[in-house]
Formats: C-alpha cells, sequence, structure tokens
C-alpha cells in the first residue's frame, strides 16, 4: 500500500470558527419544532404510565426516581439537538455560546411546558376513560405534591434549565464533554443495574460495595453518588491517554493485515474464557439472564445465516423454534400425550436437528421461489400456521393443544445435568452450543455456499445469470437457520421443562429480527451485541432483562430503538468492521483526489482517480 | 467451425410491443460478432432471452445443437453461456475477488460439509477457485488486483467495474460470452485498449464472443461479423463495410452518420 492509501497520515485544515451568532438570531421554526416534538414527547412518555409505574425505584435516594428520569432525559436531549450545528468537513463553523443556550433553553422550557399544559388538563378534564394514567397518582408526581399552579411552573422552569444545560455542553471542549458524559453515564449505570450488579459483587464477596453505593430502599445515596461521579470523572480523565494508545494499535495492526484478524481472535478466546469462569461467581438472577441471552443469540445466528447473509427476510422463524422445542419435548418427556420414548436429551437432540432440518425444506420448499416482501408475508403466515397446528384441537393427540406437554426432565449428561432450577448449568450447554453455531457461521460465511448466499442478497437475478441455482442455494441457508433454531428449543425444552403454544408467538420472530438488525446484520460479533443489549438489558418476549422496571414497555422501546436504529444507524450497533473500514478508504482516496495530494507514480490509483469524476455510475 | 449456437425464428413480445420478431441468427465456434442497432432496438432483450432471463413467445434457442429454451439462468450459464450487463450490476458489497469466486459456482462441488469440516477436498477446491479468479483479473492488468483484491465492488470506477463484469462473466468458464455494451462510459484510450483485450478473449481463452456495441471502432476493430437489428428485426448482416454502407442501416440510425450516434446514446437504459 502507498503513501495515497495510508488513511493515518490525512490531516485536516484547521477549521475555520466565526463569530457566534446573536443570542435572538434564531431559526424559529426550528426550535418551535422540536419544542413541540419534546412536549409531545414528555405527555406521551407521562400518559404511556412511565413516570407513575416506574416512580416507586430511585435512582437516587430520596431525590430522583427512574419515573422523573424517563421524562426528564427530553428536554436535556433536545437542548443539545437543536443547539448542534452540522458541520461539514473544511467548511466554518459557529462559535458556540449565548445564541445556542439561549435556543436550548427556549426548546426545553416548551418541552416542560407540555407537562404544565397536561396538568392545566388534568385539573379541568376527567379523560380517566380511554387514558389509564389519567390518574390523581399521576397528576400528584406532576405536581411535585404541590398544587397544580406550583408543578405548571416548575416544569416550565426545568424543562428551561435542562434544556439550556443540553445546549451548554456544546460550550465545553470535546474533553471536557466527555468527562461529564461518563461522568453521569457512569452514575445512571451504576443505579439502574442495581440488582444485577448487587448480585455480582455478591457472587464475588464485595457486599461492602453494594452496601456503600445503593441505599437501604433502593437507589444510590447521595453521598455514593458523589464519590461515583467523582471516581469516574478521575478514571476517564486519567485513562483516556491509553484507550487511545490501544486503538492506534489495534487499528494500526489492522492497516498492516492480519492485525485485526488475530485481534479479534484474541478476544474472542479471552471472552470465551471470562464467560466460562464468570457464572461460577454471579448468583442465579444473572445467570438466569445470561441463559436466556444464550438462547435467543442462538436464534439469532440462525437467522443471521437467513436474512443476514442469504438476505431472505424470514419473519416466521419461530416455527424452527417451536418444531426444535416440540420434538425434543416429545422424545424425552414421559407426559408426552402421544408417543413418548423418552430418550436421553442429547439423543433427543440429534433427532431434533433432523426433523428441524426437514421442517426447513418442507417449509422453505414452497416459500423460496418468492422475493422480497411476498416471501416476508408468506413467511410469517408459516410461522403462525405452524404455531396454530401445535395448538389445534386436531393434533392435540400428539402435541396436547393448549396444554402443550409438561414434565420434560432435564438433560443428563452423566456427570453433568441441565436443568432450568440450575441456570448456570444451562448457560453453560448455551455456550457449548453458540460456540458450535458460531463456528458454523464463520465457516459457512467464507466458503463456496456463503459466497453464494452473499450474491443472492445483494442481486438475485444476477446471481443466478451467474450459475447459482438459486432455489438450492437459499433452502440451504433456510435448513441450516432451522437446524440452529432447534438447538436453541432443544435447550428451552430442558430449561424450562414444558412448551406451550403460546410460547411461540410470532413476537418470538419479530424480537430475534430485531437482535438480527440492531446488533448489525451478516456479523457475528454484531449479533452478539444485539443479543446481549437487547435480550440482556431489555429482555426477551417472556424474559425478564435486567430493566425489570421497564418490561411493561419493552416493546415500544424494542419499537423506538429499531426506528431509532433505522434513521441514523441502518448498519447497527457493531457493522461489519472490514466493510466499514473499506468505506472509509474509498472517501479517504476521494478526498486526496480533491486535495490533489495523489501519488502521481502510483499506477492503480492513478487511474482510478482519473477517471474518478465520470463515477456517476448506477447503483 | 462448428455451430455454436443457432436462433431460429425467435420473438417476444411485451403486451402488444414485438421487443423481437423471427429473429434467425448463427455463431460458429471462434467467432466474434457484432449487435448493433439503434436504441430500443432489442439487443439487450436478444441477450436476456439467450440467457435465459426472459422466455421466448414463439422460436428456438439451440446451444450446440440442443434447445435451451425455458432453462433456468443457471442452467444455461453451467452449459457455457456467459453474459455481461448493459448497466452494470455487481455485487457491490462484496469483495472484488468474492465476485468473481462466487461466478464459479456452477463449475465447484463442495458444499455445507466440506465448509464445516474443512476436508481437504474443501480447501483444494477453495485455493483452485482463488487461483482462477486471480488469472482472470489479472487479465486485465494491475487494476483489479492488489490490495484492490479485498475491496468492496462499489469503490470502482466505472471503467473498472465494466472490466469487472467482464471478468464475472469469463470466471464462469463459458464457451460462448455475451457483452452487452462493453466500452459504454468508457474514454477513447480505454476502449482502443479494451478492444484488444476482446480480441484476446478469444485468441487466448478461446471464447466464441458476441458483442452489443454502439462504438462503431471498436465494431470495427474486432467483429468478424455485424448485424443490426431495428424494432426488433434484422435489417443487415455481413461484414462491417457491408453493414455500415447498407443504406437501411443508414436510416434506421436516423440518416445520419453511423459514427456520430453513439453521442446520442449515453443516457442508454
Ligand atoms: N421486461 C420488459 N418489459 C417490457 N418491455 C421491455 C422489457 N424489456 C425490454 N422491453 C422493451 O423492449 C424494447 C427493446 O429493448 P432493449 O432493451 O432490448 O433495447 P436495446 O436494443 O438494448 O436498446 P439500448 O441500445 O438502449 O440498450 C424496448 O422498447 C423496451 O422498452
Ligand atoms: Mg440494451
Amino acid at each position: 500500500m502507498t503513501a495515497a492509501t495510508q488513511p493515518n497520515e490525512y490531516v485536516a485544515d484547521e477549521p475555520t470558527i466565526l463569530p457566534g451568532k446573536a443570542p435572538l438570531d434564531q431559526d424559529w421554526a426550528d426550535v418551535a419544532k422540536w419544542g413541540a416534538i419534546g412536549a409531545s414527547t414528555m405527555i406521551f412518555v407521562v400518559l404511556s404510565g412511565m413516570l407513575t409505574g416506574l416512580d416507586s425505584r430511585l435512582v437516587i435516594e430520596r431525590v430522583f426516581s427512574l419515573g422523573y428520569l424517563a421524562v426528564v432525559w427530553v428536554p436535556l436531549t433536545l437542548g443539545f439537538l437543536v443547539a448542534r450545528e452540522e458541520v461539514l468537513e473544511g467548511m466554518a463553523s459557529h462559535a458556540k455560546g449565548a445564541n445556542e443556550v439561549v435556543s436550548g433553553g427556549i426548546v426545553g422550557a416548551l418541552s416542560g411546558a407540555g407537562l404544565s399544559l397536561l396538568i392545566l388538563l388534568m385539573d379541568s378534564f376527567d379523560l380517566r376513560d380511554p387514558l389509564v394514567n389519567w390518574s390523581d397518582k399521576t397528576l400528584g408526581l406532576l405536581q411535585f405534591s404541590e398544587d397544580s399552579f406550583f408543578g405548571i411552573v416548575m416544569w416550565a422552569v426545568i424543562g428551561l434549565l435542562l434544556g439550556a444545560i443540553g445546549a451548554g455542553l456544546h460550550l465545553l471542549t470535546p474533553d471536557m464533554r466527555r468527562l461529564v458524559k461518563i461522568m453521569v453515564v457512569t452514575v445512571l449505570f451504576v443505579s439502574v443495574f442495581e440488582t444485577f450488579l448487587t448480585d455480582l459483587f455478591k457472587g464475588f464477596g464485595l457486599v461492602f460495595i453494594t452496601d456503600f453505593l445503593y441505599a437501604a430502599r433502593g437507589g444510590l445515596t447521595i453521598i455514593s453518588t458523589i464519590v461515583l461521579a467523582i471516581v469516574a470523572g478521575l478514571v476517564a480523565f486519567f485513562g483516556k491517554g491509553r484507550v487511545k494508545q490501544a486503538q492506534t494499535r489495534i487499528n494500526a495492526g489492522a492497516v498492516e493485515g492480519g492485525g485485526r484478524t488475530k485481534a479479534n481472535i484474541a478476544m474472542f478466546v479471552i471472552g470465551g474464557l471470562l464467560l466460562v469462569i464468570l457464572p461460577i461467581f454471579t448468583g442465579k438472577i444473572t445467570n438466569e439472564l445470561l441463559a436466556n441471552v444464550g438462547i435467543f443469540l442462538l436464534l439469532a445466528l440462525g437467522l443471521n445465516i437467513v436474512v443476514g447473509l442469504a438476505g431472505i427476510l424470514d419473519l416466521g422463524y419461530v416455527a424452527f423454534f417451536a418444531a426444535g422445542s416440540y420434538t425434543t419435548a416429545i422424545l424425552t418427556s414421559p407426559n408426552s400425550p402421544g408417543w413418548s420414548p423418552e430418550l436421553p436429551w442429547w439423543v433427543a437432540l440429534i433427532v431434533t436437528i433432523g426433523v428441524a432440518a426437514l421442517a426447513g425444506l418442507l417449509i422453505g420448499a414452497p416459500v423460496i421461489r418468492m422475493r422480497g416482501d411476498y416471501l416476508a408475508i408468506v413467511t410469517l403466515g408459516f410461522g403462525e400456521i405452524i404455531r396454530l397446528l401445535f395448538l389445534s384441537d386436531w393434533l392435540s393427540p400428539w402435541f396436547g393443544g393448549a396444554q402443550g406437554i409438561t414434565n420434560i426432565p432435564p438433560a443428563d449428561f452423566g456427570f453433568f445435568e441441565v436443568k432450568g432450577t440450575d441456570p448456570r448449568s444451562v448457560f453453560y450447554l448455551v455456550l457449548a452450543l453458540s460456540a458450535i453455531a458460531i463456528y458454523v457461521s464463520w465457516r459457512l460465511e467464507r466458503s463456496r455456499m456463503g459466497r453464494a448466499w452473499m450474491a443472492i442478497r445483494e442481486d438475485e437475478s444476477v446471481a443466478e445469470a451467474m450459475g447459482i441455482n438459486t432455489v438450492n442455494v437459499k433452502l440451504m441457508a433456510f435448513v441450516v437457520g432451522a437446524v440452529l433454531a432447534s438447538f436453541a428449543g432443544a435447550v428451552f425444552s430442558a430449561k424450562v421443562g414444558s412448551v406451550f403454544p403460546s410460547s411461540f408467538l410470532i413476537l418470538v420472530s419479530i424480537i430475534i429480527l430485531v437482535v438480527v438488525i440492531v446488533g448489525g446484520m451478516g456479523n457475528i460479533p454484531g449479533v452478539i451485541v444485539g443479543a446481549v443489549v437487547l435480550i440482556g438489558v431489555l429482555g426477551g418476549p417472556k424474559q425478564p432483562g435486567l430493566l425489570q422496571e421497564f418490561s411493561e414497555y419493552k416493546l415500544l422501546i424494542y419499537g423506538a430503538l429499531l426506528i431509532f436504529m433505522m434513521l441514523t444507524k441502518p448498519e447497527g450497533l457493531v457493522p461489519n468492521a472490514r466493510r466499514t473500514r473499506e468505506l472509509h478508504q474509498d472517501e479517504f482516496l476521494q478526498d486526496a483526489w480533491l486535495r490533489k495530494q495523489v501519488d502521481e507514480d502510483e499506477e492503480a490509483s492513478e487511474a482510478e482517480l482519473g477517471d474518478g469524476p465520470t463515477a456517476g455510475a448506477p447503483a | 467451425m462448428s455451430r455454436l449456437l443457432e436462433i431460429e425464428d425467435l420473438s417476444v413480445t411485451f403486451g402488444g410491443l414485438h421487443a423481437l420478431n423471427n429473429l434467425n441468427f448463427h455463431v460458429d465456434e471462434g467467432e466474434i460478432v457484432s449487435v448493433i442497432g439503434p436504441n430500443g432496438a432489442g439487443k439487450t432483450t436478444f441477450f436476456n432471452l439467450i440467457s435465459g432471463m426472459v422466455n421466448p413467445s414463439a422460436g428456438d434457442i439451440r446451444f450446440k445443437g440442443d434447445s435451451i429454451v425455458g432453462f433456468d439462468p443457471n442452467q444455461v450459464t453451467a452449459l457455457g453461456i456467459a453474459r455481461t450487463f448493459q448497466n452494470v450490476r455487481l455485487f457491490a458489497n462484496m469483495t472484488i475477488l468474492e465476485n468473481v469466486m462466487v461466478s464459479q459456482h456452477c463449475r465447484t462441488k463442495q458444499g455445507l460439509f466440506g465448509a464445516l469440516f474443512q476436508t481437504p477436498g474443501f480447501k483444494k477446491e477453495e485455493v483452485e477457485i482463488r487461483e482462477h479468479a486471480e488469472k482472470v483479473l489479472g487479465f486485465f492488468g494491475s487494476r483489479l488486483v492488489g490490495y484492490r483484491l479485498e475491496q468492496p465492488a462499489s469503490v470502482l470506477s466505472y471503467a473498472n467495474r465494466r472490466r469487472l463484469e467482464i471478468a464475472r462473466a469469463m470466471a464462469t468458464k463459458p464457451e460462448l460470452i455475451l457483452l452487452d455494451e462493453p466500452v459504454a462510459g468508457m474514454n477513447p484510450k480505454e476502449s482502443a485498449e479494451l478492444t484488444g483485450l476482446i480480441g484476446r478473449l478469444r485468441s487466448e481463452w478461446g471464447f466464441t464472443v458476441v458483442m452489443i456495441e454502439h462504438d462503431m471502432n471498436v465494431v470495427r476493430d474486432v467483429s468478424d461479423r455485424v448485424v443490426c437489428l431495428d424494432h426488433g428485426e434484422p435489417i443487415a448482416a455481413g461484414s462491417f463495410e457491408e453493414v455500415s454502407t447498407n443504406p437501411e442501416v443508414v436510416e434506421a440510425y436516423l440518416g445520419r452518420p453511423i459514427e456520430k450516434s453513439r453521442e446520442t446514446d449515453g443516457a442508454a437504459t
């Protein structure tokens, strides 16, 4: 690689900074727009019941509850957003000052005024019938237990202050801003994950830490909040240089080639070891959580092959999860209504894999010829049909109808028994199966079949014209996906001990899909992060996550998160690293061309840049 | 020389439009044949019919004596007919190497089992696929190899995308290669270079070539025979001189000298 393509050498010109704008020189329409967004968001949050429902959960003892947190982030964030200035590289930007603070304050005040308005309305009308949260309790919380005038004024003032603070963040230097961010995030993290951290520290015998951090009735104490913020600030301040260094080292390794892969493998190994050792110390809550994450990770890895690699939008993926669960249940449970061979779990697993593969073929064959939206709709239907079959009276002699199949024995490996009452054992089983699933995904992606899947995802007709039998190849993806889902199903049966049709709602398909999309489609680390963040923190369709308090709003948060990701980062939380880097390299080449910094001797890049301007190619 | 491709009374209609009407055509092994004609004459449709992407309303297409009408595109490719696309349809997010590796799909056979257990057969085949891919890319000089191999196809310039389209078709190990406007969008220097490469497709790789092209310099320099279509019907066939001086052909190109017509074709479909 030549000097011209080394991203590290690229140095941008110092950006031009214009003097700040006058305080009242505002884009009023923009301010009004953000204010209206803020007001309606705050009203929505209150009426959806978050303020009331989460009030008993304290963030900081006596001072601040999760319910208020669910409301006050709005003016703060919007104040920050409205004061942001989009600056293209090489363009001039304004100095930040009073102008920004004023706009942030106004937006915040308008947002807060939304709640003032709500107080007025709640005082005058009774809409309790359609709106459950139109209650005295909500009103009381909105008025801070004072009269309505106090509440009305307070919300406008709180909004004003928070909006101004949000905007004021722009006045800080980037380093300072980072410091503030880390301090706030640390406090919130430690407070919100109280249950989890208590459980974790207890496992390591570090109870004194949690005793210090948390108040008796939950929430951080005021003292611990301050200490925590200071510690986080100090660590961030002194740790900064090191993180940067490590990052440069990893990036340098990646550019030289091979470094990235080695770093990745090392990370996988270290992560794997941690995952084996950690559950020994952690308590039941954490292990239960990890086991659920693992089951959904298996499902997500399977769906990632179907959607992420082959680009087949399968909305009925839960059907294979159900098929795996039911097959294992029938084969192992003495209570199986039709036929009950009572096989050991691992024998059942082998049969289950075969059945799932067959189910993949049978369901896949009729739908796989369709493309895009049609296929999505048909798979959606098939997913529901499978569940209804399990539920039906007609097949209840085999599947037990709504009563399902109960009394599924634990998975017995002789030296090691996996049962639901011991989440640690479930987690180890899931970990082993996930390792297999990751290996399968990794190998297949780098094979003839994986390349064919990618080609089909890119352009199905062209893939066919290039000699790929698209029907067979897509069917293969379906079958592999089905087998991985059946792994999850087999573990699920042994863990829960019973299967019911209601465990396999269409919602499960959707949530697995959201995990894949939010994590980063087509990228294994992304899928892992997606499963940990969504299932671990928010929880699965029926499984509680870390944020147990939010479980009522789980679907709301899932939806909001999905929309947010689609708008801002459609490639997911952890997009494919290799491709991201390549894309940046391309940007660099264009910049270099613009700046005429091209190394003239470099034949290839010269040819490339020479006809760069004509590259108005059809997509 | 034996007949490689025979087209008999081939017709196709879209709605009421006769995109091709009673076309008779043949290609012998080792020939380079150009298909010319004004916009909308039905040239691309003709390629779509041969490659199985569109089914004919009537008539027959025979490859090496056997009818291929009704075959799926992947079957046609497996038989030995590869094509490029006028509107460049690369797998944009796959690397350049992967683009050329994936198009050897129908010439290779390792499945899931080999990949999962890394069998010797799988590893050997992967090496062969890669070697062939690099050989094909090397045909275009240093443009598509080296650090380029691992870059996504989307970063390529327009001319290089066209080259990669040809490389991808070559990698399917065809006997007959169909090039749809291979030099469109290239500057005169690049067109001249590619003209040379098209000649070498026959002399070095042994491919028979059918090419749609509007650039008459390219057509003149490389074709054994030229066929001109207009409104889905062949209006002239023969050597370049014969066809280019044919009054009907000149008329079809709106009475303008043929050389000039290219300028109006920039916005081709
Ligand atoms: N799939 C289709 N459905 C309907 N009409 C079509 C279809 N494909 C092509 N046509 C029509 O058939 C006619 C011939 O199109 P074709 O693309 O073959 O022209 P062409 O000779 O390749 O022209 P150009 O030089 O612009 O590429 C056009 O009128 C076109 O609109
Ligand atoms: Mg055409």
